[in-house]
């Protein structure tokens, strides 16, 4: 360590403080060999050595008390039967069993799936066709981005309450539109599937925006040259887009994926305030009841906190599985990358 | 992986500069592109134009069957209603403290470990680096039962510092504080420094915060517009009758209580809304280039 810092110094640093402990030219009083100079030494060192731990100490100190502390507590709490207030009670595997048998909790677990899936699906395609058009030469760059962006600004709570208003079935504007149009209005709330999808759009039109300028970003890092030699080869822009700007910017896709995999997977505010009064049990036939609402449910009106960290980490069962799969699919990317540019590259040689 | 990564943007944009007179890319936008993002512009607009039009009107025209498409004249009576009856304020109180408060140490903490992780050589630092990344997937649910029951056991209930204090700092603002430290601080800069004699301290505030600025302006917008918005930790540590941040006040009035009024229940949103689109209307383009910066060097 001490090394590279002089190694580096010698190029940079002006001659006075040049090589420490080299013997010292005349104009280094820093130098001086003293009991104060041995001191300020141990101290230079002790700096060096240990601020980075300090630096990175409050991260991990608040990460080991509200994070991986109640982790852990919440699997000892998951094997419990454990009441609020009370004292828990060994129940072994007894809260995952109760788990694997309730409708309830396939219900919620089902209801995270769809909802997630009809919420992240569209909204990913949705932002990748926003991020092409936005990669235009555009007048008003600066408008559209920023305007896309700003349901990103609106929080859940206040999102969610617009959107309940505009599907409500009486009076709502969606269902003015849709009658309009001829159709019949829609029970956006108690049924299974409007519902479901009315959470969905919620979800969709809050980060589509933000998923598109992410996308939006890494199609300005492709390098031009790939467009060049596929204009050459004739393609045509379409045929542009789908082989050289969606494989170029396949490791960001697969960040959103990821990301909204695990945001969909904890869905809570929406479906808790789009119902309402029901909101809590996810509508009055728990139709779009998430795994989270679940949880809060299970934990908070009924009381059942060990039931409820059983949902907690069923639900990190989840995410490890997503993350593996993530895992697989990136390194299988990064294999055909290699390849790619192999290719390209002896394309190149080969062309020059 | 990180590293390669990191080099792309400046190395694709000076070729932009260089290419552009014959890029391949570049198309103008035609009409149909105006079109379509026009559409889309409105998509993401008109709920937060509907929610004004709405806070506009008496509760009794918000539910009538043609919904109110144009402003009324009661904003300022449904305002001060919220306002009072309802303690919107407070709420706006506290969720500035508890955002201000929030984006100010994670900055802090963020930037202090971000420069660790990018320039300091320690051991362990891969290792440690990997497990800051890894800790982001972690959901809220896993441990919100058993903090619960801390805040309980310690009296914290309603109180704001149980929100505050599991925020103090974050692993996306550590990570997002790293890669652009690692491109942005010259690492001989740092050693002149020492060379010279400053101890770490120093190098911190002459050197390292001078040159973070903009990164840890851009990072402060973003976790603050992420605690203004937060709601699932608040919504259990607090009760909309005690101490509530806006997002609370506003779960309690859409959800819990009988007093239905919407025009007033869509007044809160509007008051929690417009701080952060105020916000972004100042400072959009800034807003903008931290989201992508903190995603496409994942």
């Amino acid at each position: 360590m001490a090394t590279s810092v002089r190694a580096a110094g010698d190029g940079s640093a002006p001659p006075a403080a040049q090589a420490p402990g080299a013997g010292a030219g005349p104009g280094s009083h820093r130098q001086r060999p003293s009991g104060r100079s041995a001191w300020r030494s141990t101290l230079y060192r002790l700096d060096l050595k240990a601020v980075p731990y300090v630096f990175i100490a409050p991260f991990f100190l608040t990460f080991a008390a509200f994070g991986l502390f109640p982790l852990i507590y919440t699997g000892w709490l998951s094997l419990h039967r454990v009441e609020l207030g009370g004292s828990a009670q060994w129940r072994g595997m007894g809260n995952y069993s109760a788990l694997a048998t309730s409708e309830f909790f396939w219900n919620a677990l089902a209801n995270t799936f769809t909802i997630g899936v009809i919420s992240t699906v569209p909204q990913l395609l949705m932002a990748l066709c926003l991020a092409h058009l936005l990669n235009y030469k555009l007048r008003g760059r600066g408008f559209f981005r920023v305007a896309v962006l700003a349901p990103y600004a609106t929080s859940i709570a206040a999102a969610t309450l617009v959107f309940a208003q505009l599907f409500n079935t009486d009076y709502g504007l969606i269902n003015t539109v849709l009658g309009w149009l001829g159709f019949d209005p829609v029970s956006w709330e108690s049924s299974k599937w409007p519902a479901q999808i009315a959470i969905s759009v919620i979800v969709t039109w809050r980060w589509t925006g933000y998923n598109a300028l992410i996308y939006l970003a890494a199609m300005q890092a492709v390098p031009r040259d790939l467009y060049e030699a596929a204009a050459l080869d004739g393609a045509s822009r379409l045929r542009q887009f789908l082989s050289v700007t969606i494989p170029s910017i396949r490791p960001t896709i697969l960040f959103t994926v990821v990301v909204s995999t695990i945001g969909a997977t904890q869905l809570f505010g929406e479906p808790m305030l789009f119902g309402g009064s029901v909101g809590i049990s996810g509508g009055s036939g728990n139709q779009f009841q998430t795994l989270s609402l679940l949880m809060y449910e299970k934990g908070w009106v009924t009381g059942a906190l060990g039931q409820a960290s059983a949902i907690a980490w069923v639900m990190l069962l989840l995410l490890l599985i997503i993350g593996g799969i993530q895992a697989l699919i990136s390194r299988s990317n990064r294999n055909r990358n290699r390849n790619r540019n192999r290719n390209r590259n002896q394309r190149t040689k080969a062309g020059s | 992986m990180a590293r390669t990564l990191d080099t792309t943007p400046p190395a694709a944009a000076s070729r932009t500069r260089r290419l552009r007179p014959s890029a391949g890319r570049q198309h103008h936008a035609g009409p149909l592109t105006y079109v379509l993002l026009g559409l889309a512009a409105l998509v993401s607009l008109f709920p937060l134009y509907w929610n004004l039009v709405a806070a506009s009107h008496s509760g009794e025209r918000v539910v009538e069957a043609p919904a109110p498409l144009l402003p009324g004249p009661r904003l300022l009576d449904n305002l001060s209603f919220a306002w009072n009856q309802v303690d919107m304020g407070e709420a706006l109180v506290n969720t500035t403290i508890v955002a201000g408060l929030v984006s100010l140490s994670t900055v802090l903490f963020s930037t202090l470990a971000g420069f660790a992780f990018a320039k300091l050589p320690f051991r362990g630092r891969g290792a440690l680096l990997a497990l800051v990344v890894a800790t982001m997937t972690i959901p809220p649910q896993l441990s919100v039962i058993p903090l619960y029951q801390i805040i309980t056991d310690l009296g914290w209930v309603d109180q704001l510092q149980s929100v505050v204090l599991p925020s103090l700092v974050a692993a996306f603002g550590v990570f997002f504080m790293r890669q652009y430290l690692i491109e942005a601080l010259p690492t001989e800069l740092v050693e002149a420094a020492r060379m010279d004699g400053a101890h770490s301290l120093r190098i911190i505030w002459h050197v390292v915060f001078p040159v973070a600025r903009p990164a840890m302006a851009v990072l402060g917008m973003l976790v603050f517009v992420q605690a203004w918005n937060d709601f699932f930790w608040p919504f259990i540590a607090l009760t909309p009758d005690g101490n509530p941040t806006l997002q609370v006040a506003l779960a309690g009035l859409g959800a819990g209580n009988h007093t239905v009024d919407q025009a007033v229940v869509l007044t809160g949103a509007l008051i929690s809304t417009l701080p952060l689109l105020l916000v972004f209307a100042v400072l959009g383009k800034h807003v903008v280039g931290g989201i992508t910066a903190g995603a496409v060097k994942n």
